[in-house]
Order: structure tokens, then sequence, then C-alpha cells
């Protein structure tokens, strides 16, 4: 996918005010691949699926975003290479591209 | 004979042991209430041990003291619950106890043995927790002697008890170097995984002012991987290094272990609960309340507190065959101890965030919402004396359990 295709498929997405879709029904894993270019994550490879598929799927039931805690108990996946696979706050990213809200972890 | 069962008699425990016993008919209700430590310990006051505000025994008394007299109390750690059975296994005499209603109040213990290298050495030498009586107090005989350096207050991972805990030890540590004629030799950083100060935006928004005030320095999306003894720092899972003579952390916060062995908790070992009527989303003759819940509101007394009235209504309704009615609100409300004898008052929900305001009467206060007031720090300091003398004995407060909007403004 270039960079301009990647643009044009998230120009008919809405997105809220700190970046999340606001509808998570509309996602699809053509805009998941365009927003993980916008986050600096130039393929997503199978680990990377795995993960997004298992939170659209936790996000489906409780209605919220994964923590990250729920993420490394839920995938098995460590936390170490869940910052290598999604860098910085990979919560958040993973969020992001997966077309969910922010992860309420905290109040 | 019916049994109500109280799994816990900390802060929420005690308060549902009381409330209860006034509402059962003796007669027919046997109460028996189950905690491993005999000490009742004041956890709020564990914030001014290190500073030589509080000593020890001004937080702790006999737990028996604050239970009524007709309620039964075991004092056995809590081995196993069997929900499906209507049973706990203690561990002291191995003895079984079955329930007909079953509250869980376990709370939320720290276990620093969850970040690499936390626990290993320097452990209550130069890296101290202050959400246990121990760490508390052997934090407060190394800060009588200490010279300055690097001080680091990480919070490993929320959600935790208590979450403006950590805010109110920086605020608190500034005066007391201040004090000290030491400020200038102590750099203060805080690091947080949390975007900013706090977790709500508009109290975040003042509250990062204030560490700014202070000269706190903020390492934000820090997410702590392990402590570097070799190094002296502590590194974060995006290779970020933050040097320390000495640490102080808050570990990761989970629910009681004997929630995990049941197999009741979630991956940090809460209980699933109702968000709003607090019976567990799994068994209708149990009920969770306090910080054993796995609910979106913080983890403090005030909100277990909050919670008293709408468990114990629910439950007498259950009794009676009665549907429990939806009316906990996630209403919280926090003393922020923020040095110099000033303090700042939060009160919010589920669905509203902390605004400015007075409380708890409208436009009189005596406290002021999201702002700093000397009221508000005699509010904290008089909170121990309400707990142990009205709160815990399930006493009536000036306080609505839902949250108001009156006097709060946008
Ligand atoms: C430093 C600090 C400052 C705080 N400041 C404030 C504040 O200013 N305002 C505020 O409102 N709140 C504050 N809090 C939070 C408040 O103390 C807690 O939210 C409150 O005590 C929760 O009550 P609880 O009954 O749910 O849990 P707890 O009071 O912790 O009680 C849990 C009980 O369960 C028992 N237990 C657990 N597992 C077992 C087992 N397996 N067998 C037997 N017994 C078991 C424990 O021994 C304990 O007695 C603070 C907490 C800390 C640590």
């Amino acid at each position: 996918m270039t960079e301009k295709t990647a643009e044009a498929i998230l120009e008919s997405v809405e997105f809220n005010e700190d970046g999340y879709m606001v509808d998570p029904n509309a996602w699809t894993p053509q805009i998941a691949e365009a927003i993980a270019r916008q986050e600096g994550i130039a393929e997503l490879t199978e680990d990377h699926w795995k993960i997004i598929e298992f939170c659209r799927q936790r996000a489906s039931e409780s209605g919220a975003a994964p923590t990250l805690r729920q993420i490394t108990s839920g995938t098995g996946i460590s936390t170490k290479e869940l910052f290598s696979l999604f860098p910085k706050g990979p919560a958040k990213k993973v969020a992001k591209i997966a077309g969910l809200g922010k992860p309420e972890g905290c109040v | 004979m019916k049994t109500l069962l109280i799994l816990g008699a900390g802060t929420a425990g005690t308060m549902v042991a009381n409330k209860m016993a006034q509402h059962l008919d003796p007669v027919e209700w046997k109460i028996i209430v189950v905690d491993q430590e005999e000490t009742h310990y004041y956890q709020p006051g564990f914030l001014f041990i290190p500073f030589g505000i509080y000593r020890p025994n001004d937080v702790v008394k006999p737990k028996r003291d604050f239970l009524p007299r007709n309620v039964e109390f075991v004092l056995s750690p809590i081995d196993l619950i069997e929900p499906d059975e209507n049973r706990v296994r203690l561990a002291k005499d191995n003895r079984v106890i079955d329930y007909d209603y079953l509250v869980i109040a376990t709370g939320t213990q720290i276990h620093p043995e969850e970040t690499a290298g936390l626990k290993d050495n320097g452990w209550h030498e130069n890296v101290f927790d202050f959400y246990t009586l121990e760490g508390a107090t052997a934090l407060s005989r190394f800060l009588k002697f200490w010279k300055g350096g690097h001080m680091v207050l990480n919070v490993v991972e929320m959600p935790i008890k208590c979450p403006v805990a950590p805010l109110e030890f920086l605020f608190l540590a500034d005066w007391f170097f201040h004090q000290r004629g030491m400020r200038d030799e102590v750099d203060i950083t805080f690091a947080t995984p949390l975007p900013g100060a706090f977790t709500k935006p508009r109290a975040a928004a003042m509250l990062g002012d204030m560490l700014n005030r202070k000269h706190i320095n903020l390492q934000a999306d820090f997410n702590a991987m392990e402590v570097d003894h070799e190094k002296g720092v502590l590194r974060s899972y995006d290779e970020r290094e933050v040097p320390f003579d000495l640490l102080v952390t808050i570990p990761t916060n989970m629910g009681a272990e004997v929630i995990g062995r049941s197999g009741m908790g979630d991956e940090l070992n809460f209980v699933p609960t109702h968000k709003h009527t607090l019976q567990s989303e799994k068994w209708e003759n149990v009920w969770v309340i306090g910080d054993a819940t796995n609910l979106p509101t913080s983890k403090a007394g005030s909100v277990a507190h909050f919670m008293l009235d709408v468990l114990v209504e629910n439950m007498l309704r259950h009794m009676e065959g009665l549907e429990p009615l939806p009316k906990f609100d996630g209403h919280a409300n926090c003393f922020i101890e923020s040095g110099f004898e000033k303090g700042i008052l939060i009160d919010f929900n589920y669905d509203v965030e902390p605004l400015p305001g007075k409380y708890p009467l409208p436009g009189l206060g005596p406290f002021s919402l999201l702002k700093e007031s000397a009221a508000n720090h005699w509010g904290k300091m008089t909170f121990r004396w309400i707990y142990w003398n009205v709160l815990l004995k399930g006493g009536d407060m000036p306080f609505e359990s839902q949250m108001s909007m009156a006097g709060k403004w946008n």
C-alpha cells in the first residue's frame, strides 16, 4: 500500500479528537493497515493481527478496549514483545489500529 | 438458621457487618466475618508516616473493637471459595463454612514481585512502598537521615487503590524537604503509566500544573519494566531510564490471591461485579464491595462507603425476592493533601469528571472542589477521627451516596 492510498482510505473514516475511530463497526482490515502506517508500523505481521483480533474480540464482549495487562494475560504475549510490535504505548496503539475507543484501564 | 458470611474485615467488610447486624433478625440469621489479620489499619494514614506526621500507633486498632457483639469474628486466612457449593474453606482448623449469602470484601494488595528487580535487593533499603505499614515505617526511618539526591516516585501499573495517593506523596515530599531546608538537594521525578498527572482531564490539568509549580518532573506514559540496581535506574519498556537514589514505588495492585485461586477473578484477581447493583456477575447470592470489585471507579474508602447503602438495600431486597436496584453511580470523593497545610477535594462518578465548586453544601462548602484550601486540609486530617468513630460503624455521614451536581460549575 502506498502512502497515498492509506490517506485515501482514511479520508472517509470518522475519528474522535483523540484519534480513535468513532464507530468500531465501520472498521476493516484495510483501515487497520492504513492507521498502522500512520502510527509508524509499516507492515502488520501475523503477530500484530493476533493481537488486533484479540482486542476486537475482547471489546465486543466487554464494550471496552482491553488494557495492557488484559492483552498480555489474554494472548500469552509478553509485555516486552508487545512493546516491540507496537512501540511506545501498545494498549493505545492497538486500540487505535483495531478501531476501538481509548482503553480505560485507569480511574 | 441462615448464614451471611463476610470475607474481609477491612473498611468495607466492617461497615457491612455493622449495617447488616442492624437489619437482620438474630433469631433467623447468623453473621460471620473472616479476616486473617487481628489489626485494622487506617490505610489513609500510611501517607503521613514517612514524613513523621503520624506514627505507626496512630493508624492501628484491634479489628474486633469495630465489629458488633452478635457477629462471629473468625481470625483465619481464607483458603478457597466454592461459590457453586455456597461454601468457603478456611485455613484454620480446616473449617468449612456454608453460607446463604456471601459478601466479598477482601480488598487489594501490592505485588512488587510483578516487576523485575523491584524486590531483589534494596527493598526497604533505598526502594520503598508506602502502601503497607512496614513500607511506610521503613521509609520514615530512611528519610530521617537522607542527605538528598534523586527521588523517583513510580506507579507501576493502573488501577491502584487511592489513585491520588502518589500525588499527595509528591506534594508532601516537596513540603517535607522544604521544611528541612534541603529541597535544593532533592530532585523529584514522578514516573507514571498515565498520559499525565491524573486520569480525569480537568483534574489532570490542574494537578499537572501544581507539579510544575513545585518543580516536580513528570515522566508520563512510563510503563516500568525493571529496576536495574547496578546502574541505579528504573527502566521502562520503551527503554527510558530514570536514575534514582531513592525509589518510592506503588507496585502492581491485585485483588486477593484467594479470589484467583477460586476462579472468581479477572486477570488482576478483581471480582467481576455488576456496575450499578454490586451483585456478582455470576452468582446471585454473592455480593462485592470496596477494592475487591473490578468496577471502573476509584478504589477508596469513600467509595466503599458510598457503595454500602446500595449493597445493603439490594441484599435485603434480594432476601425478600425483589430485584436489586441499579443505584450505585461510581461516586468517589477524595481529599488530596497538597502540602503546606493545604488540600484539594475532588468529587466525581462513572460519568462526570471532577469539577470545581463547593461541597457538600452548594455555594457554602466548607470544602472547595478542585481548588487548594486550608479547609480541605483540615477535612483530610479530621477524616481519621470520622473513620474510626463514624464510618466503620456504618453511621450516617452528611454526604449522599449518589453524586450531586448542585454547587458545581462546568
Ligand atoms: C496510602 C493509602 C492512602 C489512602 N488514602 C485514602 C484516602 O485518603 N481516602 C480514601 O477514601 N481512601 C484512601 N485509601 C484507600 C482505602 O484505604 C481503601 O480503599 C479501603 O481500605 C478499601 O476497603 P476494603 O474493605 O475494600 O479493603 P481493605 O480495607 O484493604 O480490607 C481487606 C481485608 O481483607 C483481608 N483479606 C484479604 N485476603 C484475605 C484472605 N485470603 N484471608 C483472610 N483475610 C483476607 C485483609 O486482611 C483486609 O483486612 C488509601 C489507601 C492507601 C494504601
